[in-house]
């Protein structure tokens, strides 16, 4: 495991509920600038619950109640008393299914700039192109930025979400299986993309496809009924897994 | 090869679906074979445009622009009470209201939508009626502005579960991409959720106003029933459906009176008509928004 650079994110002893249903386990990880740490493990095992903790989602769902302390730049984000929207704006997601808005592709990314309270026109338009060059969708819609979104291809819709993602300039950025609805070569793009995104940002992804994990991360941490089971780089996860558990689901024995 | 039950379902199940076409093509006919003999009695320029409806006057005038005028005014003044109250509390139950309440708040609507008119009319007519003449200090509080108060709150129900059910279409997934870019509840509601519900709320609104257009008990009773132009909202009217219903027996049947009648319910039709298929094509345009045509 990296110890040479601070750690940008670090989960302590983290407890998630449910009601009274317990879906993560004392959980603690730590998350490093410029890698990709991928979350794998069987449906349920609760990566994506984990993940939305990380940019406060969950206290979108009702009856939901969570322990422990999840440092971010020095501030505990699990603490009330913090600014929600200021995590979020550091914390970006990009969903399991692409969700642009109603709106024209030009909209969509200047939403998180106009609610931030941004008003120069020409600073939105800058941004917007910035951000759909970084996102490598430019060249697919700069003539066509007033169309509606929801025209685009699935592929392009989540280069889109992920263009409107970077837009309001996060730190980290959770991707939540964000492939799953998508076909082999816009996989592909988005995959490339990652590597890409990684230069600049600190990365978390949830993936049922292990090549995936196996070909995005520098770390892989392993979750299997709420409890982290194993973490470390990802060569030495799919190489030599440490716990017995870990190498059952790699080898399809469970899953 | 289908067995002759199953032919005999199939051929029952399209005559049941068919009838509703042809009860509908049979009010058309009738509207217009009984409104049609007008033209030959009365100048329709009298009749579209004139301002004195005077049916049993001798010789008598058949001018129904008062009436168009007071099913206006009154439609008018019912969507001011409906469209804050019914889209207020369509966003409340949406957006604010707890869990409980909203278990609570939705039946209420709903019951509310379910009281006959008549209900309404009494209670129109023996205690709002009364309050308004005594507070505005009018002749009598049978007038445009009780009518439209009563009328707009039965629409209530109409526009507000309407349009809580636009609001919930919504999908979630536009939700959470507005919280995870950093905005709060209030920027979520008014530049996402509320625009992308926008034509069911429209909806919503046209249908309440087909509801208020075509009620016909409670603006009997509340309305005042004077057919002249109307110059305030504290004047008696008479809206198309009230003189319909209050003229029609006493209109002999083939009489120019018996016709205009006729005529004024093929107006009341094609009002509902236009507003219909308004709704119709704005939730067209809705679906085509959220890329659901596809």
């Amino acid at each position: 495991m990296s110890t040479e650079n601070k750690a940008r994110i670090e989960a302590v002893n983290v407890n998630f509920y449910y009601g009274a249903h317990k879906a993560i386990k004392n959980m603690s990880i730590n998350f490093y600038d410029n890698k990709v740490t991928a979350f794998i493990g069987p449906s349920g095992c609760g990566k994506s619950t984990f993940i939305r903790l990380l940019n406060k989602m969950n206290e979108l769902v009702p009856n939901t109640r969570v322990e422990g302390s999840i440092f971010l730049d020095g501030d505990d984000i699990l603490d009330k008393k913090i600014d929600v929207v200021k995590i979020r704006r550091k914390v970006g997601m990009v969903f399991q299914k692409p969700n642009p808005f109603p709106k024209t592709i030009f909209q969509n990314i200047a939403y998180g700039l106009e609610i931030n309270g941004e008003r120069n026109k020409k600073t939105i338009a800058d941004i917007v192109e910035q951000s759909l060059k970084k996102a490598a969708l430019w060249n697919e819609v700069k003539d066509r930025l007033h169309d509606n979104a929801l025209r685009l291809s699935g592929g392009q819709q989540q280069r889109l979400c992920i263009a409107r993602c970077l837009a309001v300039e996060p730190e980290v950025i959770l991707f939540d299986e964000p492939c799953a609805s998508l076909d082999p070569i816009s996989t592909s793009k988005i995959e490339d993309l990652i590597l890409e995104l990684k230069k600049q940002y600190t990365i978390a992804i949830v993936t049922h496809n292990m090549q995936q994990a196996a070909r995005v991360s520098d770390y892989t941490a392993f979750m299997y009924l709420g409890e982290l089971i194993e973490f470390g780089n990802t060569d030495k996860i799919f190489t030599v897994p440490r716990e017995k558990k870990t190498e059952e689901y790699l080898s399809g024995k469970f899953g | 090869m289908y067995s002759f039950k199953e032919r005999a379902i199939k051929i029952l199940f399209t005559i049941l679906a068919f009838s509703s076409m042809l009860f509908l093509a049979g009010i058309v006919f009738v509207l217009f074979k009984e409104s049609f003999p007008l033209i030959s009695e009365i100048k329709i320029s009298n009749f579209v445009l004139g301002t004195h409806w005077y049916p049993t006057h001798e010789p008598a005038e058949f001018g129904v622009l008062p009436l168009i005028l007071a099913s206006l005014w009154v439609t008018a003044g019912a969507l001011v009470v409906c469209v804050p109250l019914g889209i207020g509390t369509a966003l409340y139950v949406y957006e604010l209201a707890p869990l409980k309440q909203k278990q609570i708040l939705k039946p209420v609507i709903e019951i509310l939508g379910g009281i006959p008119s008549i209900v309404y009319g009494f209670f129109g007519m023996l205690i709002v009626a009364p309050f308004v003449q005594n507070l505005f200090n009018i002749p009598t509080g049978l007038c445009a502005f009780t009518a439209s108060l009563i009328l707009g709150i039965m629409a209530i129900p109409t526009v507000a579960s309407i349009s809580e059910d636009a609001l919930s279409f919504v999908p979630n997934s536009f939700k959470e991409a507005s919280y995870a870019l950093g905005a709060n509840r209030w920027q979520t509601l008014t530049k996402v959720i509320i625009p992308a519900a926008a034509s069911g709320i429209s909806t919503s609104v046209i249908l309440g106003m087909s509801r208020i257009v075509g009620e016909t008990m409670t603006v009997l009773m509340v309305s005042g029933g004077a057919a002249v132009i109307p110059k305030s909202f504290f004047d008696p009217v008479r809206p198309m459906t009230s003189a319909i219903a209050a003229e029609m027996g006493e209109a002999a049947v083939g009489s120019p009176h018996y016709h205009a009648l006729f005529a004024i319910g093929l107006i009341l039709f094609l009002i509902t008509l236009v507003f219909n298929a308004a709704a119709e094509m704005i939730s067209k345009k809705y679906r085509v928004k959220l890329g659901l045509d596809r």
